[in-house]
């Protein structure tokens, strides 16, 4: 067999596994599709035909009125201030104060700071039903049942993973610049902001990914705290069902099609960012 | 500098630590406490010992379900997951074209949340049994297929990236050394890619098991638990008690002990496992 006839082989089958994985990706994409479509078809269609496309002749096309309605049902932009103004802050203060707590724990090593740094990856493996419902009623007593308290008990409950990311990271941070920043006559404070965040940068972006996937997403901890009053995105799709009677799946749909493309887009846009910090995340979890 | 940053203790830590201690210690340390009591509102708590534990698997049969389904559910997502995981990875890392689209593709459904991910899989499946005159609700196997196949089009594209980065991180000439002792590709995949994969796969069985075991929004989306609590997941089941009927939160108390025993229990044992693994290689 010549060296042409194997690459000319390993390319036809290149072209095959390419033409497999098309094939795979389409299916995971449809889903996805089918939404989008059967946003823009009346809500009586979308159960009696999901897979059809909308037609105006049919009778199943109806515009743009779904998401006239689904936004009118839900509150949607209201819920999307609501998600954005709590991810963006409770994101900020987790990445700023457990940097500073990773960075402690990691250069002051005595009994209690090793206390501290168990019991925060003891947490990590507490499912939250476990303090759900205390939490719940101490937070409604601290008054951290709105939009503002709540980002508070993200802190606490964020507090786990990215410390302990910090510390794993801060461990390989070299002594010396800290040294040297300090007999220039820095204090920790400064030596902390000017010369160790700068270093931990790679780790803060992961433990932003992973705290913004989670805390966007997240439903049950603003549903027990929030409730209907302050929704945000997830709450406003659970509230389309209401508390009997059947669900408008066509508000349904528009509704759907309005949460995934926010997250396409910051996906697209910061994908490396994401991938890189999933695997990190993962690394050290 | 560690003598002075010590004295700045309430500035770097204290922050941190009072949110960790009011949101999750306390209540993680009264959980425990007031799973041995009966009360409604934490404050008028009375002492009754193990009667809510017993309540919780005696009551009705709602626990054991939902302990069953659970654990069902667990063993058949993990290993698909990762073994259709594994596979996209080793298929995504011989260079083929369109490899980094393919790649962003998979992983996307990641990103979305699990409430939505539940609503749009109960449309699709309504859609597809309406052809049949049945639904989602119609016979509890559905609800349990229904729950893998969303859990897989969620996590396959997770678990792929991780599978590629141990693949990627295993050094050539082990090939190389394989090809020259006449190594198929069977043999390659089981004697080399495999073990050199094990830490990945430690973490992506890791991360599969504690988030089939935890699952909560899916569930509630997609079947809310119907028909009749037949697909009920633990973590749906404690939610319904603590909420569903007043004077059983000590019962729901006793239920998320059990839980969280047995989520820190199977995810020591599964890190246990697969390490000592990881150091015979």
């Amino acid at each position: 067999m010549s060296a042409s006839s194997i690459t000319r082989r390993r390319s036809r089958n290149s072209w095959l596994l390419t033409i497999l994985m098309t094939v795979i990706c389409l299916a995971f994409l449809a889903p996805i599709l089918i939404v989008l479509m059967n946003s823009f078809k009346g809500k009586l269609f979308i159960s009696t035909a999901p897979f059809d496309f909308p037609s105006s002749e049919a009778g199943t096309f109806v515009g743009w009125s779904n998401y006239t309605e689904g936004v009118r049902l839900t509150g949607f932009f209201q819920a999307f201030g609501y998600s954005l103004f709590i991810t963006v802050f409770s994101v900020g203060f987790i990445v700023l104060l457990t940097a500073m707590t990773g960075w402690f724990l990691a250069r002051v090593e005595n009994k209690v700071t090793r206390a501290i740094y168990l019991l925060l990856v003891f947490s990590m493996v507490v499912p939250f039903q476990m303090v759900m419902f205390t939490m719940s009623k101490l937070a409604n007593i601290l008054h951290l049942d709105n939009p503002v308290g709540i980002i508070f008990v993200y802190v606490g409950f964020g507090a786990g993973l990215s410390t302990f990311m910090f510390t794993g990271f801060a461990r390989y941070v070299p002594r010396e610049i800290e040294e040297a920043a300090c007999i220039d006559g820095c204090g920790p404070v400064r030596t902390f902001f000017s010369v160790v965040f700068p270093v931990l940068k790679p780790t803060a972006i992961t433990v932003a990914i992973l705290n913004a996937m989670w805390i966007w997403n997240d439903y049950l901890l603003p549903y027990l705290l929030l409730g209907s009053t302050y929704k945000t995105i997830p709450i406003a799709v659970q509230y389309l069902k209401g508390g009997y009677g059947s669900v408008d799946m066509g508000a349904m749909m528009a509704v759907l099609v309005l949460s995934i493309v926010p997250i396409i887009i910051f996906y697209l846009a910061c994908q490396k960012y994401i991938i890189r910090g999933v695997i990190a995340g993962a690394v050290k979890g | 500098m560690q003598r002075t940053l010590r004295k700045f203790f309430p500035l770097f830590v204290l922050p941190t630590l009072i949110a960790f201690v009011i949101v999750f210690l306390i209540p993680f340390l009264m959980g425990i406490y007031l799973s041995f009591t009966e009360f409604t509102t934490v404050t008028d708590s009375q002492w009754v010992g193990l009667k809510n534990y017993i309540t919780a698997f005696t009551a009705n049969k709602e626990f054991v379900n939902a302990l069953w389904f659970t654990v069902k559910f667990a063993v058949v997502s993990v290993v698909s997951i990762n073994v259709i995981g594994f596979a996209m990875a080793s298929l995504l890392t011989r260079g083929i074209r369109g490899t980094n689209l393919f790649r962003t593709v998979l992983f996307m459904p990641n990103l979305i949340g699990g409430i939505v991910l539940g609503w749009i899989w109960q449309m699709i499946f309504n859609g597809i049994l309406y052809h049949y005159e049945m639904t989602l609700t119609f016979n509890a196997s559905f609800g349990f297929w229904g729950l893998v196949i969303l859990m897989n089009w969620q996590m396959i594209g997770y678990m792929m990236i991780i599978y590629i980065a141990g693949i990627q991180s295993i050094p050539t000439e082990l090939y190389d050394a394989a090809a020259v002792d006449g190594a198929n590709g069977w043999q390659r995949l089981t004697n080399v890619t495999l073990p050199m994969c094990m830490p990945s796969i430690t973490i992506c069985t890791f991360l599969t098991l504690t988030n089939s075991f935890k699952l909560f929004d899916q569930n509630l989306a997609l079947t809310a638990g119907a028909p009749s609590k037949k697909t009920t997941m633990l973590a749906l089941d404690i939610f319904n008690t603590f909420y569903g009927r007043v004077g059983f939160e000590g019962v729901g108390q006793a239920k998320a002990v059990v839980f969280f025993v047995l989520v820190a229990g199977i995810a020591f044992v599964q890190l246990w496992l697969t390490r000592r693994k990881e150091v015979n290689q």
